[in-house]
């Protein structure tokens, strides 16, 4: 279970709490009815799936309500950074996590640390 | 080949079995290939056989990454059945169904498929009503599908509380008598032996890491950790890593791949006799030959590649078991994992071409590709073989998200299926 930080709230809380709304940063096109089959496609349906750093949103849904946009590597499920909806999309250097550097509760807190 | 037999058996326990031959070999990747598969799962070492055994294409090799297997073919809850609402699900599904009936004498290898009966639990009047549709849509198609009273579906599967105060009231359920189970590993090494027989090569250990194209756009070969190999046809069959796979050619697929989790109890002695799934408490059951339940959770509700998932989603499921099953309640929990599924926006799988040339591709299959398995890997070899999609599989097109003609399984199932 994910731990997840409100931006709003300004706490740590379970993922109970949190509800996932896809992807971040896709602008819906103000001319949606001239736009081509092929540019609905790319707005509606095709999405970058990364291995890797996600932009993507969230919503508070047991708690504020509001929706907060996050960044997370989908490799390890680890949370770089969670922000206000309407901040611009934040420029993430990190590399994505390997499969060796993922961090299991043994690793980190259990007998073997 | 060494063919499988009661005599093989025989003569091997009198051998002291030292006789027993390697299933299938280990070469050296050669420079160039007709066809590389991406992907040594059931459906891409399926999809190797076929090319082998009915398109004389034998000049081909299976890359995996890993073992074979050992992906989602691997992390399944090995359901079997083909009581799909939509004509383009029904044909490729009931395809795969027919031939999962023969395919142990196909493959001279016992998969362990097993018609124990799929049954769906009804719970609302909504439910009712959806399955009936099934039901019928089903029986209009000439697939088996039957809806069974309360007391019915008791004597089918007696461990079943249909008592009026059950915290989950059955009122009906919809049973498909040919569904059923198999075994996971055994499809992946019948394909990889009959495949591997037939002159195939599957090369382990081996990651694909780019996706080399002429100037005319058509693929070339692969880079992979082993180095350059060229091929003629390149076809991906890579489940929840697709996406992965398909940007190294630029071609972007409505695909979101995130956890699905399943987990066994410890061994019991027989008592479950065929599968149950409830759709609308989520929870999927059946036991294996081995004596342990089987037991089938959701997917996590955001993207990830991690093969984990989170700790509520079994226990959601568990608790819907304990409700419908309460003598399972005191069993114990043995092992718990998580593979990663490849949803598509209708819950539909895409298999077709691409639009880059002579590369095909194969998934979507998000939370059900097991029982697809034999069905896909034929139609997809015949995809790859001929560059056009068998008729079966005529729907399942990757430009369907642009056209608009979409396969609305999701609203179908109501549920991961």
């Amino acid at each position: 279970m994910l731990l997840i930080h409100c931006p709003y709230c300004g706490e740590d809380r379970s993922e109970l709490e949190f509800r996932g709304a896809g992807d971040a940063h896709i602008a819906r096109p103000t001319n949606m009815a001239d736009i081509s089959d092929a540019e609905f496609e790319a707005f509606f349906f095709l999405r970058q799936n990364p291995k890797g750093i996600i932009y993507e949103r969230w919503r508070h849904i047991h708690g504020c309500g509001r929706f907060f946009n996050a960044v997370r590597d989908t490799v390890s499920d680890r949370f770089i950074k969670t922000y206000k909806a309407g901040e611009p999309k934040p420029d993430i250097n990190a590399a994505p996590a390997t499969d060796a550097k993922v961090e299991t509760y043994e690793a980190l807190e259990g007998d073997a640390r | 080949m060494q063919k499988y037999s009661i005599f093989a058996v025989v003569r091997e326990a009198m051998r002291g079995n030292k006789g027993w031959k390697a299933q299938w070999t280990s070469p050296e990747p050669r420079k160039e290939y007709d066809v590389i598969i991406i992907g040594g799962g059931g459906h891409g070492l399926g999809a190797a056989y076929y090319l082998a055994k009915e398109h004389g294409i034998t000049n081909v090799a299976v890359l995996e990454k890993g073992w074979i297997g050992g992906g989602n073919t691997g992390r399944n809850t090995t359901i079997i059945r083909s009581n799909y609402l939509y004509e383009e699900s029904m044909d490729i599904y009931e395809h795969a169904l027919k031939l999962w009936e023969g395919l142990s004498q196909d493959l001279n290898y016992n998969v362990m498929y097993s018609p124990r009966g799929v049954m769906m639990l009804s719970h609302s009047v909504h439910d009712q009503q959806s399955f009936k549709r099934h039901v019928n849509a089903n029986r209009l198609y000439g697939i088996d599908n039957e809806w069974m009273t309360p007391e019915q579906a008791k004597a089918y599967c007696p461990p079943l509380d249909i008592s009026k105060s059950a915290r989950y009231p059955i009122n009906g359920a919809a049973l498909q008598r040919r569904g059923g189970t198999a075994r996971h590993d055994a499809v992946a090494w019948g394909y990889a032996r009959g495949a591997s027989d037939r002159g195939v090569h599957i090369i382990q250990n081996c990651e694909v890491t780019g996706i080399r194209r002429g100037p005319d756009g058509a693929v070339l070969g692969v880079e992979t950790n082993r180095g350059f190999i060229g091929a003629k046809k390149i076809g991906v069959s890579a489940a929840g890593h697709t996406s992965v796979v398909m940007n190294m050619a630029d071609v972007r697929v409505p695909l979101q791949s995130s956890p699905l989790q399943a987990l066994v109890s410890e061994p019991l002695k027989p008592i479950f006799p065929c599968v149950v799934m409830s759709n609308t408490v989520h929870a999927y059951i059946s036991q294996s030959d081995k004596g342990e339940l089987v037991i089938g959770a959701g997917t996590d509700q955001y993207n990830s590649y991690s093969q984990t998932g989170g700790i509520q989603i079994i226990t959601h499921t568990l608790d819907a078991i304990c409700e419908l099953f309460p003598m399972f309640r005191r069993v114990k929990m043995m092992r718990q994992w998580g593979g990663i599924v490849d949803n598509t926006p209708d819950r539909s799988a895409i298999q077709g071409v691409t639009p880059v040339k002579n590369l095909f591709v194969n998934c979507g299959w998000g939370t059900g590709g097991f029982k697809a398995t034999p069905g896909s890997a034929h139609l997809f070899a015949h995809l790859i073989a001929r560059g056009e999609p068998h008729r079966l599989a005529a729907g399942l097109t990757l430009d369907r998200f642009r056209t608009g003609r979409l396969i609305d399984e999701a609203a179908a199932a109501a549920v991961a299926h």
